[in-house]
């Protein structure tokens, strides 16, 4: 089917690209901005590994048709560290010890600075619920919640 | 995923329109449903219309209701300060399905037109006669914990998964749609369709009909209500079973008015109107609750794998309804 071409901001920056219906957004931004921290694992919506943020809200990417993409605002884990310095969560994942292969952190990560944005300051149980459409294999799960906690600490003393 | 071809709708007059121009046309949500199951190969569109363009609000009715646009985001209602007071056991149905991520893309409209998690259903290896009618059903004898127990045939023993619709149908809410013959509206508990001999027929919708917003009538004691859903673990699964209630009673305890519907029983969110006759009227006392609950399951039928939902559905209607008993300051 026809290819066409859309146009839209990609971690700060205007860009454009052509794609074609059936391709997702995960495949747009490995395929043609070589950006690989959204991935896809299980194609399902199940694992939370493809997370993007579009208009800033966390979405699974291998359901996301690229088409739909045009117009919008996209953040990848790749726009955190803007300037070299990475993002509170991101060095909270550090510190912590959040993760082993980390192939599942950047969704981890997207994720939970979009629960920090709704709750400064989470609960183990609203953690564990907020993250529930993100898995991670190696099962690094009490970690990531101490990253969390630490990230909510890092925010605050930045606040102040 | 298979190539198709793409529109997007500025309105519903242009979505209808697009849907004319391919024998196999679907209208797209948030896609978390059929993007999944195109992926999967189970649907295989020639077109797909992108709905999402047309208007997503939130408004109020005169009267105290409140109309939802189909394209309405299920993060944007569940966070809606009028559903969470007036309505929250939509609020808490919606919060209780699928992971925030899904949320954030699905729509309303999509969440009604979802289709069944059944196994067999998404494994194009095995029989299905949802998917091929006449084919067989491989659910009825093989792993079912999640099949209905509720309204099922000898064809087709699926669920629906919605949380959301299941807090609908205890709303009485009312489906509006759109298609070529011009516009109409529907009962959404009469969207939906038992299997019967034909389960590949899911909806009352006729074809090219799209639904273009859902109306919550005024209910003022709503605002006791709630949603619990039980499932294998405690986030992101859909239901074993689940309840959706309002329960308004009297100052000398007895049940003026209730609400109550079941979800992860049947081919169709499961207003429980055998249940809801019981109770009214009655004293809002535990041996009630379980009488209307014996009532409601009084036909259920289990298979190997799930007739303990028989029981469970039981337990949990009981449960909740003393739940919002004791709210309302009628001990039971």
């Amino acid at each position: 089917m026809t290819a066409r071409t859309i146009h839209f901001t990609l971690n700060g920056a205007p860009v454009t690209a052509d794609i074609k219906p059936h391709h997702n957004l995960v495949e747009l931004l490995q395929t043609h901005f070589g950006l690989t921290g959204a991935r896809e694992s299980c194609g399902q919506g199940l694992c939370g590994c493809c997370t993007v943020l579009v208009d800033g809200r966390a979405v699974s990417g291998c359901l996301f048709l690229a088409v739909r993409i045009d117009g919008t605002e996209v953040v990848t884990i790749e726009g955190l560290d803007a300037g070299g310095k990475l993002n509170p969560m991101q060095e909270a994942f550090v510190e912590t010890g959040a993760f082993q292969c980390g192939y599942c952190t950047p969704g981890f990560i997207l994720m939970a600075n979009q629960l920090l944005d709704a709750h400064p300051d989470p609960d183990d149980d609203q953690i564990r619920h907020y993250l529930s459409g993100n898995l991670c294999r190696c099962a690094a799960y009490p970690q990531i919640i101490d990253a969390v906690k630490l990230a909510a600490k890092k925010r605050k003393t930045i606040a102040a | 995923m298979r190539p198709f071809l793409y529109e997007k709708a500025a309105d519903a007059a242009e979505a209808v329109h697009f849907f004319a121009q391919r024998a196999q046309a679907k209208y797209l949500g948030g896609g978390t449903n059929l993007v999944d199951l195109m992926r999967e190969n189970i649907e295989r569109p020639e077109i797909v219309i992108d709905v999402t363009g047309l208007s997503r609000e939130i408004r109020d009715v005169d009267d105290g209701g409140l109309v939802i646009d189909a394209g309405t985001k299920n993060t944007t209602v569940a966070s809606h300060r009028t559903v969470r007071e007036r309505y929250p056991v939509l609020a808490q149905a919606i919060l209780a399905g699928a992971s925030a991520q899904i949320r954030n893309m699905a729509t309303v409209g999509g969440n009604l037109m979802q289709r069944t998690r059944c196994y067999y259903f998404y494994d194009d290896a095995a029989r299905c006669n949802k998917r091929e009618r006449g084919k067989g059903c491989d659910a009825i004898e093989g792993f079912n914990r999640i099949h209905a127990i509720l309204g099922a045939s000898s064809h087709c023993v699926a669920t629906h998964p919605s949380d959301m619709c299941v807090a609908l149908a205890a709303l009485d809410a009312i489906v509006y749609l759109e298609g070529p013959q011009g516009a109409r509206h529907l009962r959404l508990v009469d969207l939906h369709r038992l299997p019967g001999d034909t389960p590949d027929i899911e909806t009352e919708l006729r074809a090219g009909e799209l639904i273009t917003a859902v109306e919550i009538p005024a209910l003022p004691f709503a605002i006791r209500s709630t949603y619990r859903k039980v499932r294998d673990r405690s986030s992101y699964a859909f239901a074993l079973v689940s309840v959706a209630a309002a329960l308004d009673v009297d100052d000398k305890g007895n049940v003026r008015d209730v609400r109550l519907a079941l979800g992860g029983v049947a081919h169709k969110p499961w207003r429980a109107t055998a249940a809801e006759q019981a109770l009214r009227g009655a004293p809002a006392s535990e041996e009630n609750f379980r009488r209307a609950a014996e009532a409601e399951l009084k036909d259920a039928v289990g298979l190997a794998g799930n007739a303990f939902k028989i029981e469970l559905a039981k337990r949990v209607i009981v449960n909740t309804l003393q739940k919002l008993a004791m709210e309302s300051g009628a001990g039971s």
